[in-house]
């Protein structure tokens, strides 16, 4: 880390006297409130500004991610938070009026550097989209095209072998041993969509960021994803923007809470959803913004 | 004093559906309010006619748990409210069920009342019931009003008034078994006043419960078995 770790408290807002909630307006010096560091950080970022020309779309955004978490980011459409999830692998960069500032680090590498390797750098963070984006390939294509172009895999057998295992992690190898070589878009949506995560993991990313991964999906195939993230939060670490508060308040360790371009709140999910420390945040979990 | 607002969803029904409860919880406040005053009267007063009248109407307080219950859990699953809504919709289920065990107290005590109005024209004991009645009742009606007002310092200072009734509740335990040593012909007569005195004694736990769930709401904080 190039930075030394700020202190990890902020400036809690005072529980005793909250703002009234007619007085929601936020002032441009908005600290953080909440626990945003963590000691075995896996992702740390630093004042993160993010442009789309001359307009901010994120302002001084400062949290760590932790090595093995899951950490939800939740806020109202436009708040920011897939720009900033979209900006810890540098998706940004394909946005030409796209501008971020401050420091992103993983594992104390810096993200921005001119040295990196940014197709190195998206296969170490893997990104899986709000709808399923499976290549025009066969099953088996899809999940092996990422480590065949990353030199993975040395043999047909090893190929095959990481096609399996990717599929069982993604718990979708039972559906589809028998069919590996049809098309991907044959799929259901939900399989679809694990399909996808199968992608993201055949990499052996260290870090997946899913955006909205289950907006497209009914209930059961949800719930599918949802107890796959679990399971992959053992192995990998999350980044997950949802706009299901429910999901974000099932699958994830902490959660953050954007506003208006500013990082509002982070704290424990179940300290989230029953206690928000931020006013503006209880005004969105409890449904009361219009 | 915190503020809290239960306004303002972008859904107004769920808004109206809180409301409902928090109303219907005071509903139910009142009724048992009624029930032990008028069950400490039917003590002090001997009437067994208004102890009968307690003992018919704790079918109502009965009705209005389930009702708010039923109410509690249709908002939790249509609603999955989250939290200070969450917070109040626990405390409203928790709340309710005090409430009822206030009622049962309530008609324990008038079934006492029943008994003692029958045996004697003799008014012993009827100081330390009244005496406690009085601060029990009082602080029933604090909790309730700390309640409609989501005041946090008057919950406190209400959970404090259970010190007192505790003081009270041994003195009085004190007094009777004086009266029975006294005169042993009396022991029926002294553990009839006995056992509403121990009803009292409840009862003030149960307020005092009701308050420290309304820290909760308010505060979030589990206030709940700290000496």
């Amino acid at each position: 880390m190039t930075q030394a770790a700020p202190v990890t408290k902020k400036k809690p807002v005072s529980k005793t006297t909250p703002k009234p909630m007619q007085n929601l307006e936020i002032t441009d010096h908005q600290a953080t409130v909440g626990k945003c560091f963590a000691d075995n950080a896996k992702m740390t970022m630093r004042n993160v500004n993010v442009f789309y020309d001359d307009k901010q779309a994120i302002h001084d955004v400062s949290i760590d991610i932790a090595k093995n978490e899951v950490i939800a980011m939740i806020g109202p459409s436009g708040c920011g938070k897939s720009t900033f999830l979209r900006s810890l692998n540098r998706m940004n960069d394909t946005v030409d009026i796209c501008r971020v500032e401050g420091q992103i680090c993983m594992d104390g590498e810096d993200l921005y550097s001119p040295k990196l390797d940014v197709v190195e750098l998206r296969a170490r963070v893997g990104m899986v989209f709000q709808k399923p984006n499976p290549f025009p390939k066969s099953i088996y294509e899809n999940v092996a095209y990422g480590p065949k172009i990353h030199g993975l895999a040395d043999s047909r057998v090893d190929l095959d072998e990481i096609v399996e295992n990717s599929l069982r992690k993604a718990s979708l190898w039972e559906e589809v041993k028998e069919r590996l070589h049809q098309p991907g878009t044959g799929l259901s949506g939900g399989q679809q969509q694990r399909l996808c995560i199968a992608r993201a993991i055949a990499v052996s990313p260290e870090v997946i960021l899913m955006d909205e991964p289950c907006s497209a999906l009914d209930p059961i195939a949800t719930a599918r994803i949802e107890e796959l993230i679990e399971e992959l939060s053992q192995n990998f670490t999350i980044a997950i923007v949802t706009h299901s508060m429910q999901q974000a308040a099932r699958v994830s360790h902490r959660t953050a809470y954007f506003h208006l371009g500013r990082l509002i709140e982070v704290n424990p999910t179940e300290q989230v959803f029953t206690m928000p420390e931020h006013q503006l945040t209880e005004a969105y979990i409890t449904g009361r913004f219009g | 004093m915190s503020k809290m607002s239960f306004e303002n969803h972008i859904m107004k029904q769920f808004d109206e559906e809180l409301e409902e409860v928090r109303t219907r919880l005071m509903e139910m406040g009142g009724k048992v309010e009624q029930q032990l005053q008028n069950a400490v009267r039917a003590v002090t007063e001997a009437d067994s006619a208004l102890a009968e009248l307690v003992i018919k109407e704790e079918k109502y307080v009965d009705e209005m748990e389930v009702d708010i219950d039923e109410a509690c859990i249709l908002i939790i699953a249509r609603r999955q409210p989250a939290a200070s809504d969450l917070r109040l919709v626990m405390m409203v289920t928790k709340a309710v069920n005090d409430l009822e065990r206030i009622g049962d107290e309530a008609k324990k005590i008038a079934n006492h009342a029943v008994i003692l109005a029958g045996e004697s024209t003799s008014s012993q004991g009827y100081t330390e019931v009244r005496h406690m009645g009085k601060s029990v009742i009082s602080m029933l009606n604090n909790a309730l009003d700390a309640f409609a007002r989501f005041d946090v310092e008057a919950a406190m200072r209400t959970i404090e008034e259970d010190k007192q009734i505790d003081l009270e509740y041994k003195t009085a335990l004190r007094e009777l078994a004086t009266y029975m040593m006294e005169d042993p012909r009396s022991i029926t007569r002294v553990m009839n006043i006995l056992w509403v005195v121990r009803s009292l004694e409840r009862i003030g736990d149960h307020a005092k419960n009701l308050c420290e769930q309304i820290v909760f709401v308010v505060k979030g904080k589990d206030i709940r078995h700290q000496k």
